[in-house]
């Protein structure tokens, strides 16, 4: 019976998951000749890497460059992301903040409009006349034209991408066990150790799911970069897009996508691995 | 897979409403030469904003003929609805280069001109176009051209060649269009070579001269950039005339020139899917907006420059005599329209991505 229930997921997850899946596999690895014919081959994986000149350097090859520049940047956000998250998400789960479901409250709620939206207001905040300048100006301070900058680009993508690192990091945090701080004090440490050696590699669930959860889409993300960064950032997201729509080269565009899926899997993995040991190190015992 | 369930729906609909139609047809047999009755209904496919909403119901009122509107962002978003089928559309509006890769896939049927008559109208130059060169398959709607728009407050020193986008005095105030044909045949013809090079030393030479642009440009954007002109976010910018004269209406600081070295005319036009069941229907309708009185309509609704001549006569004089809005004549001999270059695109794309993510 229960299984029964599991039927339209199943199915939903064959047609919407699995087949399109299967398509841009199926594309990635095929070819179609002047006469029509549907062949296979491995030359869009092989274009990917290609060098635009003999002995090019591996990460400076032009499609390479391109996916070397969407990591670098995912990382980036990711990185600052959990600098500027985890105290916060700390501050927010600690005994002595009372006011906590107000923030909670003021990091969820931009959430509620689109970030296309929050992005967009961006532009008119930084921009040369924008409001932010004009309240420098106000103020006799000189402009700051960051705008179309990577500062710019950062910026938005830190804002957007916040409340994913801050929230399953607050959710870790909250759920320990104020006990097993009070054993570790008990027993002599003082608070910078407790928090190395117990609290930070307790809350490790947390950070490795914040991680995730802003790394994966930071990757793939291309809306954000190109308004801030005024079509000046070309990232992977851009470079699927300019197959499909403008070249008409569904088999190198679905290439890249599998592409992109493979390194989506690899970091996944990675991310896991790092968690998992983390954990066991912590002396946590599930 | 959604989307074509949805079509599904809508193509099942269609069907069912316009046989609907011709069997009420069927019942008032008055046409009046005898000819097979009308469909109830055409399906038009045209770029977001491109046409004055109203000309639509006066279509209807005036043959009885519904029309079903949709519309697209983009050359290619068009190409890929039509090319995959499951589209059910009667007119469509692509650019040139479209329509020569549309005529040469065989995805466009012939018109019969004695169903246009208003095709007098059009102004000669726009005839005979390298894309449809005997004027078998497109009517011209629209047309423009691709130029510089600069703030005159800000720009102290003439305008009259790309040369001054590459100026460093200017840096950080240049917006250039992130579209790879438009922004490379610019650079191509400052070099001047053609902007339809198939010459891949050409095309690297272009390449080369816009990594080198690279320092100096503030953004790369599409339809952003009128806005951010008015506001005066920068100095200089590539955009096509129509929205030149657009920006200028709301800053009077604005000016918009054609390039010395020449540049790109694109031309908008009117032409009929091979797959259409109502081809008389679409044809009426093509030379509904092409007549005059319409074509003004559209023209002052959308401020793109109309490709009618009588029209043009009719425009009041800060249109009529806006050298944005209609250039004088000696300008059509710097002017180049895109040819479909077919693979060698890939080699087009490829430089521009070398642009973009050289830095």
């Amino acid at each position: 019976m229960k299984r029964l229930f599991g039927y339209p997921y199943g199915l939903w997850l064959t047609i919407f998951v699995v087949l399109p899946l299967g398509l841009i596999g199926y594309y990635s690895i095929t070819a179609t000749d002047a006469a029509g014919n549907t062949y296979f081959t491995l030359r869009h994986f092989h274009m990917f890497f290609e060098a635009s000149f003999p002995g090019q350097p591996f990460f400076s090859r032009l499609y390479v460059n391109v996916a070397v520049r969407s990591l670098r940047l995912a990382l980036m956000t990711t990185v600052i992301t959990f600098i500027l998250g985890y105290p916060v998400a700390y501050i927010m789960a600690g005994k002595g903040f009372s006011d906590k479901s107000v923030l909670l409250f003021l990091f969820i709620a931009p959430m509620w409009m689109n970030f296309l939206v929050r992005t967009y207001a961006w532009l008119a905040i930084l921009s040369r006349n924008g409001i932010l300048n004009t309240f420098l100006a106000w103020l006799g301070l000189p402009i700051l034209d960051i705008l179309f900058t990577d500062s710019a680009v950062l910026l938005g993508m830190v804002y957007n991408f916040l409340p994913f690192m801050v929230l399953p990091i607050y959710t870790a945090l909250k759920k320990m066990d104020p006990r097993i701080i009070e054993a570790a004090q008990d027993l002599g440490a003082n608070s910078p150790r407790v928090f190395i050696r117990v609290v930070f590699p307790l809350s490790m669930p947390g950070v490795v799911s914040g991680i995730t959860m802003v790394f994966m889409p930071a990757a793939a993300t291309f809306i954000i970069p190109n308004l801030l960064g005024g079509g000046q950032y070309f990232l992977l997201g851009n470079l699927v897009e300019q197959q499909f729509l403008r070249v008409g080269n569904w088999n190198f565009g679905a290439a890249i996508a599998v592409i992109m899926i493979g390194l989506m899997l690899v970091s996944t993995f990675i991310l896991s691995w790092f968690g998992r040991a983390e954990a066991k190190e912590g002396g946590m015992k599930e | 897979m959604k989307r074509v369930f949805m079509l599904l729906v809508v193509a099942v609909g269609l069907l069912f409403f316009t046989a609907c139609g011709e069997n009420e047809a069927v019942l008032q047999p008055d046409t009046d030469d005898g000819e097979a009755p009308l469909a109830s209904s055409i399906n038009v496919f045209n770029w977001g904003e491109f046409i004055d909403p109203q000309v639509l119901s006066m279509f209807t009122q005036e043959t009885g003929i519904a029309v079903n509107y949709s519309m697209y962002a983009s050359n290619e978003e068009m190409y890929q609805r039509i090319r995959t089928g499951g589209a059910d559309f009667d007119v469509l509006f692509p650019s040139d280069y479209m329509i020569q890769r549309m005529i040469s896939q065989g995805m466009l049927a012939r018109l019969n001109w004695d169903n246009i008559p208003n095709r007098e109208h059009i102004y000669y130059r726009f005839w005979g176009m390298p894309f449809d060169p005997y004027d078998q398959y497109s009517v011209p709607y629209m047309w423009g051209t691709f130029g510089i728009l600069y703030n005159t407050a800000i720009v102290d020193e003439p305008v009259y060649s790309w040369d001054i986008l590459w100026n460093p005095r200017w840096a950080n105030e240049i917006f250039m269009y992130d579209a790879s044909r438009d922004t490379m045949g610019a650079a191509l013809r400052r070099l001047g070579f053609s902007l339809n090079s198939t010459n891949i030393e050409e095309i690297h030479a272009a390449r080369d001269s816009l990594i080198e642009q690279r320092p100096l440009v503030r953004a790369f954007a599409g339809d952003q950039i009128k806005d951010w002109m008015i506001v005066g976010d920068g100095a200089l910018a590539t955009v096509f005339s129509g929205d030149a004269v657009w920006a200028k209406q709301d800053n009077p600081d604005l000016n918009f020139i054609v390039p010395i070295e020449g540049t790109q005319i694109f031309l908008d036009s009117m032409v009929i899917p091979i797959t259409t069941t109502r081809q008389r229907e679409a044809e009426m309708f093509i030379n509904f907006m092409t007549r005059p009185d319409i074509a003004y309509l559209n023209t002052r609704y959308i401020m793109y420059s109309t490709t009618n001549y009588t029209t043009l006569q009719m425009l009041p004089d800060y249109m009529k005599d806006c050298t944005i809005y209609w250039p004088p004549e000696e300008i059509f001999y710097r002017l180049e329209a895109f040819e479909d270059l077919g693979d060698f695109k890939e080699e087009f794309e490829r430089a521009w991505t070398e642009v973009l993510v050289a830095n």
